[in-house]
């Protein structure tokens, strides 16, 4: 079988899953939906290795594959192919997707059982594996814009899958509408570049696009600009960001997927996906890159107050594929995506070990009522401290080989770009503290009852509630189910995390420098025609700036366990001595208060003038109102006439005939 | 041939059938002035055909006294109705269409 087939294979598996679990969910019993659905997306991930020894059987210059199932439009200006582009990219993001994706579906037969829409659940999770799929292989815009538009779609499904929770519902909303401004502008961008090339298909635009644009064409800047729309409003950059923390208001496994190993990381692919696009409109790629560093600093900066386990864990993930949208938009594309592969491991442990934890505290998210779980679940401990290490960039985790390429790159192309480079250097002091702080809340200090009820072998049961709120709810569909799951009573959520911890540490190992690039060499076919092809920084500079950000990792997380250990309450007296910066923080630097005015007041505001002024007046008044007075004016003129008695009616039929006949016997005289 | 003094009693008698139809409250008789009005009708289309030396004016008077007989035929049958329902026999009493 060829590489194109394996790929069509990829997308049939999962979507094959979601129509077997959306149709058959009344008669399939039990766990049986959860298995039917992480196996789909196993056989994906299978279909995807099998793609991939083709491909590398194949000659280097060969190993881009374009295939078309049939014709999806045709007019006489525009020919678009259902087709899928297998390269390198594209099957590195399917193996990561897929391969994540499965550890994520099974950790979830077992931390979501118990909740009484399970099978729609794996529904919607085959449904969302299917769209990033079909987005990264895509070979043309078109599908392209159907993939992003599907996840998009799915996310929305999946964050408002608690759909009787007010506060799940209003925060799909919101992932949607700002996902839909990504879109927009992913489809102007197309417009653009269909308008000057007169192709969608990926290879034929790259291949002339130095022949219909100049360098830094004003066209083509706008058409990045535009491109960046689409990618910042799906990875969650500034300044449309706002949607990911409110994302977490999903199933803990969804926030572990979506919202951080694979959705988000779409953004990263686009540019990835287009360099050949970006490095013919430098501008647009240094805002790229401009963006990209201001969003990993600044949701560093929010991650260090919040208070919320899996909100802190949304920060962090803004804040690392801000790295990842630096990266790609310095041309460091291997590093990037390297990055991206990475973080996939240890963002999902991350998450999936928030889960266990929220499953033990019976649904609160507060880390403020958190700690001392260290004894209590050991398991879960060990992964999200392997998992926070990994984020934190400590020496000889995955996190640490692959940040580093990143700002070893920037460093090495000088200019702004150092620049981006040594603020980044900062974001990642940041990263290692809000990291163990984390560990250092939750697992360290004296253990709070759920612990110790834990330790006595009973996992802690609350009344059931909104968490954000603090609202009543109950246990039936639309809700959280009745029960909660700690990885260490539930053998896949174990199977789950075991290997990710696993990858977490040894994933960093394909590309140590100097040693091994794997990763590079892999994609090389994709990123051949690249202009920075050649300017890699050399061995010595990057092992000297693996050497730099190790040093800054220890010292994140000396400074956490000095400020949580060592001395407690350090916080409390930060707090009380700089109370501004706390509030300015804890309210996520007031974007969402900054686009309430903006944006939503003044719509609302427009929305109710109109309800009051417009509707009520205009609308029921003159344009309702005149006809019906018209109406009711002729009416009773009419209803005047029908008097109901015959003599009237004989009366008034001898005046017409009278009156006619004396009509024409004047005209005709 | 002078028609003039036909189509004038023609006339009176449609006259006195308007009148009457306007007038009357009684259905019957109101039934027998439109005949008086459709047979003034055929005083003229007869005394036209002679004046023509035609028949076609001839045949339209037969026409109107068949269309008269059926237009009888359904006037006396509502007026049977009306009486038989014990409803008055009153045309000003039947005014129920008033818009």
């Amino acid at each position: 079988m060829s590489a194109t087939s394996y790929g069509w294979l990829v997308l049939a598996f999962p979507l094959a899953g979601t129509l077997v679990i959306a149709l058959g969910w009344r008669v399939l019993p039990g766990r049986l939906p959860g298995w039917i659905g992480t196996a789909a997306i196993f056989l994906a991930f299978l279909s995807a290795i099998g793609a991939l020894f083709d491909l590398l059987d194949q000659p280097e210059e060969k190993r881009q594959l374009v295939d078309s199932a049939w014709t999806y439009a045709a007019t006489s200006d525009l020919h678009v192919d259902l087709a899928i582009l297998v390269d390198p990219l594209s099957l590195f993001m399917c193996l990561v997707v897929s391969g994540v994706s499965f550890l994520i579906h099974l950790y979830s037969v077992a931390y979501m059982s118990g909740d009484r829409g399970y099978p729609r659940y794996f529904a919607y999770l085959n449904f969302f594996v299917f769209s990033m799929l079909l987005l990264v292989l895509a070979a043309n815009f078109v599908i392209l814009i159907v993939g992003w538009a599907f996840v998009g779609a799915a996310s929305y499904l999946l964050i408002s899958y608690w759909y009787r929770r007010t506060t799940a519902v209003a925060a799909g909303i919101k992932a949607f509408v700002i996902n839909v401004i990504g879109d927009v502008g992913l489809v102007i961008a197309t417009f653009l570049i269909l308008d000057k090339v007169g192709s969608v298909d990926f290879l034929p635009v790259f291949d002339q696009a130095s022949d219909s644009f100049g360098r830094n064409d004003g066209t083509l800047v706008a058409a990045c600009l535009l491109l960046l729309v689409g990618a910042f409003a799906k990875s969650a950059q500034l300044p449309l960001h706002t949607w990911l923390p409110d994302a977490m208001e999903g199933p803990t496994p969804v926030s572990a997927l979506i919202h951080a190993a694979t959705m988000v990381t779409a953004g990263v692919y686009l540019i990835a996906r287009m360099h050949p696009l970006f490095e013919l409109a430098p501008t647009a790629a240094d805002v790229g890159a401009i963006v990209g560093c201001a969003t990993l600093l600044f949701a560093g900066t929010v991650a260090l107050v919040q208070t919320d386990l899996k909100r802190v864990i949304a920060y962090s993930t803004i804040s690392q594929i801000g790295y990842m949208v630096m990266g790609v938009s310095f041309a460091a594309y291997g590093a990037g995506l390297f990055h991206l592969m990475t973080h996939a491991f240890f963002k999902a442990l991350l998450f999936m070990g928030a889960g266990s934890i929220i499953g033990a505290m019976a649904g609160v998210q507060d880390m403020d009522r958190m700690g001392g779980f260290r004894r209590a679940m050991p398991f879960t401990f060990l992964t999200f401290a392997v998992g926070a290490l990994a984020l934190a960039g400590f020496p000889l985790t995955a996190g640490f080989f692959s940040k580093d390429e990143i700002i070893a790159f920037g460093l090495h192309r000088g200019g702004l770009y150092a620049v981006l480079a040594v603020l980044g250097y900062i974001g990642a002091f940041l990263t290692a503290f809000y990291s163990f702080r984390m560990v250092f809340r939750v697992f360290f200090g004296d253990p709070v009852p759920e612990a110790l009820e834990l330790e006595r072998g009973h996992v802690a049961h609350g009344e059931p509630m909104n968490p954000m709120t603090g609202e009543p709810e109950d246990t039936d569909v639309g809700f959280p189910g009745p029960e909660h799951h700690v990885a260490e009573r539930a053998w896949p959520m174990k199977a789950a995390m075991g290997p990710l911890a696993l990858l977490a540490i040894v994933g960093g190992y394909l590309a140590v420098p100097g040693l091994t690039d794997v990763i590079e060499k892999f994609l090389e076919p994709t990123f051949q025609d690249s202009r920075f092809h050649d300017t890699a920084p050399t061995n010595g500079s990057e092992v000297l700036g693996l050497v730099a950000g190790g040093i800054i990792s220890v010292l994140g997380i000396a400074g956490a366990w000095w400020i949580y250990r060592r001395r407690p309450g350090t916080t409390a007296r930060l707090v009380e001595r700089f109370p501004r910066a706390h509030r300015f923080l804890g309210n996520k630097w007031y974007f969402d208060e900054l686009y309430d005015s903006l944006f939503v007041r003044p719509v609302t505001g427009a929305a109710s003038f109109s309800r009051r002024v417009i509707e009520h007046n205009f609308v029921q008044g003159t344009i309702v109102g005149g006809a019906t007075g018209i109406v009711r004016v002729g009416t009773s003129f009419a209803r005047a006439i029908q008097t109901g008695y015959l003599r009237a009616y004989a009366l008034l039929l001898l005046l017409g005939a009278a009156g006619l006949t004396l009509y024409f016997l004047i005209t005709s005289s | 041939m002078d028609i003039t003094w036909y189509l004038v009693l023609s006339a009176f008698i449609f006259a006195i059938g308007v009148a009457g139809v306007i007038t009357r409250r009684n259905p019957l008789v109101v039934l027998l002035c439109l005949e008086l009005m459709l047979n003034a009708g055929n005083l003229a289309l007869v005394a036209f055909s002679r004046m023509h030396g035609g028949e076609a004016g001839q045949v339209f008077a037969l026409i109107v006294m068949v269309i008269a007989a059926c237009e009888v035929v359904i006037g006396l049958g509502i007026i049977v109705a009306m009486y038989r329902n014990k409803l008055p026999i009153d045309i000003d009493e039947m005014s129920q269409l008033r818009g």
